[in-house]
Order: C-alpha cells, then structure tokens, then sequence
C-alpha cells in the first residue's frame, strides 16, 4: 500500500479518490454516466493543448509558463481575423492557426529572449507579463479595425464583442470530424486526433537530438555548456514551442467551447493548464507527454463531474470554488516542493 | 528615481486633459491615500527581509473581512466596532501570517509566485468557508448578512455602522485626519522597528541569508515574523479601507488588494529589495492620481472612458511586470560580473 501511495504520489492519491467519491455519488444521484462521460472527453480534448504548451517551457528549463496568454491572444488574433475574411469550417480554422503560428513564435522569440536576462525569476514575472499583455490587448480590442458584424458589436458600443460567437464560422469543426457513438457516448474523434498529432510531434521532437539538448539545457545548465550545448538558445527554442501551441490551442479550444473570450478571459488561463500538468506528475523541471495525458483527464474529469453533482447538492458556484482550491493547491504543493521534485 | 519621474509627468500631462480643478483631485488625493497608506506600507518588512514583494497581503485582508463580518453580524457600529474589528482580526491575521511564513520559507527564491498563489488559494478557501459553511456550520446571528437560501454570506455588506469611524473622530476639517494620523504613527514606529534587534536581523536576512545564519541569526524565524507583521498591517489597512468605503464586497474586496499596493509601492521607487515609508508614499500618491485622471482623460482624449480604464489596469500590472524585469535583469547583470571577477 505504502508502495503504491508512493508510485502514485500524494497528490494524485487524492484527487483519485475524490474522483471515485464524486462519480459514486453521481450515480447514486442518478447523473447520466455516458453524458458525464462525453463531456470529459470533449473537455479533455478541448484543454489538452494547452497543457501540452506547458511541457516544452519546463523540459527548456524555464518552469511553468505563466505567460501563455501570450500564445494565447496570438492564436485569438488569428481566429478573429480568419473571422474577419468570412471562412468557415475547417478552411477557417487552418487559417486561424496559420495566421496565429508566426505571430507567437516571434512573441516566443521575444519572450524568451527576455527571459534570459532573468534568470530565476522566469515564473514571477512570466506571470505579470502576461497580465500585462492581456490588459494592453483590451485597450487593442476597443480599438482594433475589424468590420466584420460578427465580431463588433451590433449597435452602439466601440470595439469587439467580449464574446464572439462561432456558430456560423468554426464551431465544433474537429468535435464532429467522424465523431461516433459507442451507446450513448459520442467520441469526439477529430479532436482527440488533433491532440495525439501534436503530442506526438512533441514526443518525436524531444527524441531527436535536437530535443534531446533542450532537455539537457533545462535540466542541468552546466552539464549543457561543457558539452557544446547553446542553453540561451535552447531556452528560446522551448519559449517559443510552448506560445506557439498555446496560440493553436486557444483555437483547438475555442471551437470547441463555440465562443472566442476576449478581453480579459485569458487573465488566468496558465492556472488551470499549469494544475493540470502538475497533477498529472510534472515537476518544475520535469515534464512529459504522460503528465499531460493523465493529468488533464483528472483534473477535467473531477470538473466535470464536480459540476452537476455539487448543484444537485448545494450552491452553484461550488464547483467553481472546488476549482481554485485544487488547481492553486497543487501550483501551491509543486512550489513548496524541495528542489523541484515531482509533485 | 528614474520611475516615479516618469509617473509624475504621465499624470500631470494626464491631468492638464481631464479638466478636474485642483481642488477636487486635492481632496481626492487627501482621501485616497489615508484609506491605502496602511495597506501600502505592509509590503514594506518583507522587502527588507528579503522576501521581495508579499502578494500574500490578499490573507491580510481577509483576515480584516472576517473581523468585520464579525462585527456587523453582531451590528456593533462607531468607532467601538471599529476599534473591536482590529482587536478580532489580529489573532486571524497572526494565524494567517505565520501560515504564510511557514509556507514561503519552503519556497525560498521563489517567494513572490508562491506567495501569489498563495493569495489565490487562500482565496478559494475564504470563498468555500463564507459560501458554504457560513449559516450551516458556522451560526450567522443577522439573518441579513446571508443570501436567501439561507446558506453564504450576501455579496455586498453594508457597513454603515462603522463608515467614517476612524475617519471623522478627530472632526476639525473634512479630511480623515485621525487616518493619516494613524498612517504617521506606523511611518514612525517602523523606522524605529528597523533600528532595534529584530529589525536589523530583517535587514541582515533580506541581505544574506547565509550570512545571517552564520552571524548567529535565525534566519527562518525571521522571515516568519516579518510576515506576521507584514500580514498584520493588511488586516488592520483593509478595515481602516473599507471603514471609508463604507461597503464590504464579501468575494471581491480583497482580491486587488495585493496587486494595487504592490502597484503603488513599485510606481513609487521602490524595488524587490529596497522599500521604505517614502517610497510607500510617493507611490500611492502618483498611481492613485492616474487612478484617478485616467478614466477621464481616456474619455478626452480618446472618446473612449473606457480605453482609460483598461489602461490603469495596464499600468498596475504593466509597472510590476516591468520593475520585475528591471530588477532581475539589473541582478543577473551584477552576477555575471562577480562570476567574471572570481575566474
């Protein structure tokens, strides 16, 4: 037992077991299993890619990218654009992500370059660069030129909506692409591919030599600089991985939430994929495709069924409570570890 | 001096469009730094033990809210629940403090995102307690103070009973001159705290932790106590706020309270580590004065009030990210060059 506590990690331990709790009560309470089901695939699906940005910051040495709203505005600008165009369906969403991919690797380039002049306090100030960003860009949204009606508000008002729709654009584009049903569950096909194509990029990636020296250079500086090994370069090169699938994964995100959130939605969209991550088994310097996988399943499943248990139960806002309390804990729990050992 | 150079000439340009006569923005100016002063100047300790900026002040301020939610459910008013609302929140305050230095103690070098996350974690504790457990576990005499379905506490609290207590006791004009009296008391008591024993332990701590230690200094215990003062000074700061804004916002009072005072105190001069009662009141004079004038002069000089207030928020957030970056930058700099002397 003392074994399998200790392979499994405190952490997850618990919230395994207040994951069984919920979903017992779930069905004692007589919730639909396969919609609960459903719904955390699709949610699943839906935030995988961001977590997925956090590994290449930490495997580059630089710990939990707390500026992903940069990459994130960068791939918000690229959907409002294609947007703007009028595309729709999968057209609309490659161009999205084509406009969004250089824009956040020279934001990557940008930021990572700064980081390195701030060695050890990447994390702090990551995090107020990105608020920063983010409450620039609502001075940027009042003020942008789109004229598309979609995006602007009807009558009255300056600027872009606060939420765009995407119901006549790219909604659920990758959610219905040869999506199935086993019994009542329907298996979100396209989106789960999407996910399993980009993680395995990262994954060959980081077997390559190429990614091997990332790795090096994050995990042991100086080990890195005897063996020839560029570490600032390789810094940046993590950096601007880790924007540039934040920036697919806000749209990979948003047509599947059928909205995009502008303003001040992506204040603290690094928190939850930052938690997920962490609880799946990553350290501030340790991270992998497996982390990701296993953490965002638990971390969405438990808020999944978090939500329609806890509203039979007591209050609304509750799940939403549940959902500070654990994703900061466990933030909180990876900080106060001894030199960056496994959550 | 460089920055709160660079503020005074944004805000007197800022304030040459808002067309506001002086008299006015004098007034406002008087009010609004009695009622933050406090809070401001609690930052102050753990930047001079070394802890850099204690975004942990959020506990402070709820240790203050739950002193006055007290307060008003047993409705004690003037300045007898004021006077009683500081005496309730200090053990609170005490408690939370030492928490807090216990935690950020683990996370040494890492303090300021710790002590981030863990406002944000204390926050959804503070939420869980007065949304869930307030009326069911924990007995709410005034059934006003609750939400309908008789559990949670109401959003917004009335404090009437104590509005202006401390403000308007010593009433010869009509500016809060008992408040900034108080605020003088606390300038004068810490510039006196920092010259016994335990305040230049603080200074040896914040200098050299290793030092410290060998100089026979507990460095840990140090820490915890700057803390605890520093959590302290918010908690009593937050009442001495609200006290003047006559209104307690039960979920949100305290959640900007850490990012303004650290706003403040940064536009003022000050850095991760140097701070004193100056910086303290420069800054909350000049970045409450954009506060002020930025709405206005957005709405003249944009057509737009709303560009104003987005760019406050940016500059809260933009002057931390920025000194941030500065600080560190200016401290790898001075690294590398030690590096170069040693080799």
């Amino acid at each position: 037992m003392k074994e399998l506590i200790h392979r499994l990690g405190f952490p997850r331990l618990i919230i395994l077991i207040f994951l069984i709790c919920l979903l017992a009560l779930a069905v004692y309470l007589k919730i639909s299993l396969s919609d609960l089901v459903t719904d955390m695939l699709v949610r699943f699906g839906m935030n995988a890619i961001l977590v997925l940005a956090m590994v290449p910051g930490i495997q580059a040495g630089i710990g939990i990218n707390f500026n992903l709203p940069l990459g994130i505005i960068c791939g918000l600008i690229g959907a409002l654009i294609s947007i703007e165009f009028k595309l729709t369906g999968f057209l609309g969403l490659f161009v999205s992500i084509l406009i969004a991919v250089p824009l956040a690797s020279i934001g990557g380039y940008l930021y990572g370059k700064m980081l390195n002049t701030i060695r050890g306090q990447e994390m702090t100030v990551g995090n107020y660069i990105g608020y920063s960003i983010v409450s620039f860009m609502c001075i940027f949204w009042l003020l942008a030129p789109f004229k598309s009606p979609e995006l602007i508000w009807a009558y009255g008002g300056n600027g872009l909506r606060v939420t765009v729709s995407l119901e006549s654009s790219m909604a659920h584009v990758l959610n219905n692409f040869l999506a199935f049903n086993i019994g009542r569950v329907t298996i979100p096909t396209g989106l789960l591919l999407f996910f399993a194509l980009l993680a395995f990029i990262v994954w060959i990636y980081s077997q390559t030599n190429k990614g091997l020296s990332m790795k090096v250079a994050g995990s042991n500086e100086k080990f890195a600089i005897s063996n020839g090994i560029d570490v600032d370069k390789q810094r940046i090169k993590g950096t601007i991985m880790s924007t540039v699938l934040a920036a697919i994964g806000i749209i990979v995100y948003s047509q599947s939430f059928g909205f995009l959130q502008l303003y001040n939605a992506p204040l603290y969209s690094a928190m939850p994929a930052a938690a997920a991550i962490l609880i799946g088994g990553a350290s501030l310097k340790r991270a992998n495709i497996v982390h990701v996988i296993i953490g965002t399943l638990l971390f969405q499943s438990l808020l999944v069924v978090a939500l329609p248990v806890i509203n039979v139960i007591s209050e609304g806002s509750m799940s939403e409570v549940i959902r500070v309390i654990v994703s900061n804990g466990i933030i909180l729990y990876a900080l106060t570890r001894e030199g960056g050992k496994a959550a | 001096m460089i920055v709160p150079i660079i503020f005074l000439i944004i805000c007197i340009v800022g304030s040459f469009f808002t067309g506001l006569p002086f008299s006015f923005l004098f007034d406002e100016m008087v009010i609004r730094l009695a009622r933050n002063l406090v809070l401001v100047t609690s930052l102050i300790l753990p930047v001079i033990t070394g802890l850099g900026l204690n975004f942990a002040i959020t506990l402070g301020a709820m240790a203050g809210q739950i002193a006055l939610i007290i307060i008003a459910n047993y409705s004690i008013g003037g300045i007898k629940g004021f006077l009683l609302s500081i005496l309730i929140s200090t053990p609170f305050a005490i408690l939370f403090g030492y928490l807090v230095g216990k935690v950020l103690n683990k996370a040494k070098g890492k303090e300021m995102i710790t002590s981030m996350v863990l406002g944000f974690f204390a926050n959804g504790i503070y939420q869980l307690i007065f949304l869930l457990f307030c009326g069911t576990i924990i007995p709410i005499k005034n059934e006003s103070l609750l939400l309908s379905t008789g559990v949670g506490i109401v959003n917004t609290i009335d404090l009437a009973n104590i509005k202006y207590s401390l403000d308007k006791l010593i009433p010869i004009t009509k500016y809060p001159i008992a408040t900034l009296l108080v605020s003088v008391v606390l300038f004068i008591f810490l510039h006196f705290f920092l010259k016994t024993k335990l305040g230049q332990d603080m200074r040896a701590v914040g200098h050299d932790m290793e030092i410290a230690r060998v100089s026979g200094i507990n460095v840990e215990r140090t820490r915890i106590i700057s803390v605890v003062i520093s959590t302290l000074l918010a908690a009593w700061g937050q009442i001495i706020f609200l006290q003047n804004i006559g209104t307690l916002n039960t979920y949100g009072s305290h959640e900007q309270v850490g990012l303004f005072a650290v706003a403040s105190l940064l536009v003022g001069g000050a850095t991760v580590e140097k701070a004193s009662w100056k910086e303290a009141l420069i800054g909350t004079f000049l970045f409450h004065l954009l506060f002020v004038i930025s709405p206005l002069a957005g709405q003249n000089l944009l057509g737009n009030a709303q560009i104003g207030e987005y760019f406050r928020v940016f500059v809260a957030y933009g002057v931390i990210g920025l000194s941030l970056v500065l600080h560190a930058w200016e401290k790898s700099k001075s690294k590398t060059k030690l590096g170069e002397i040693k080799e």
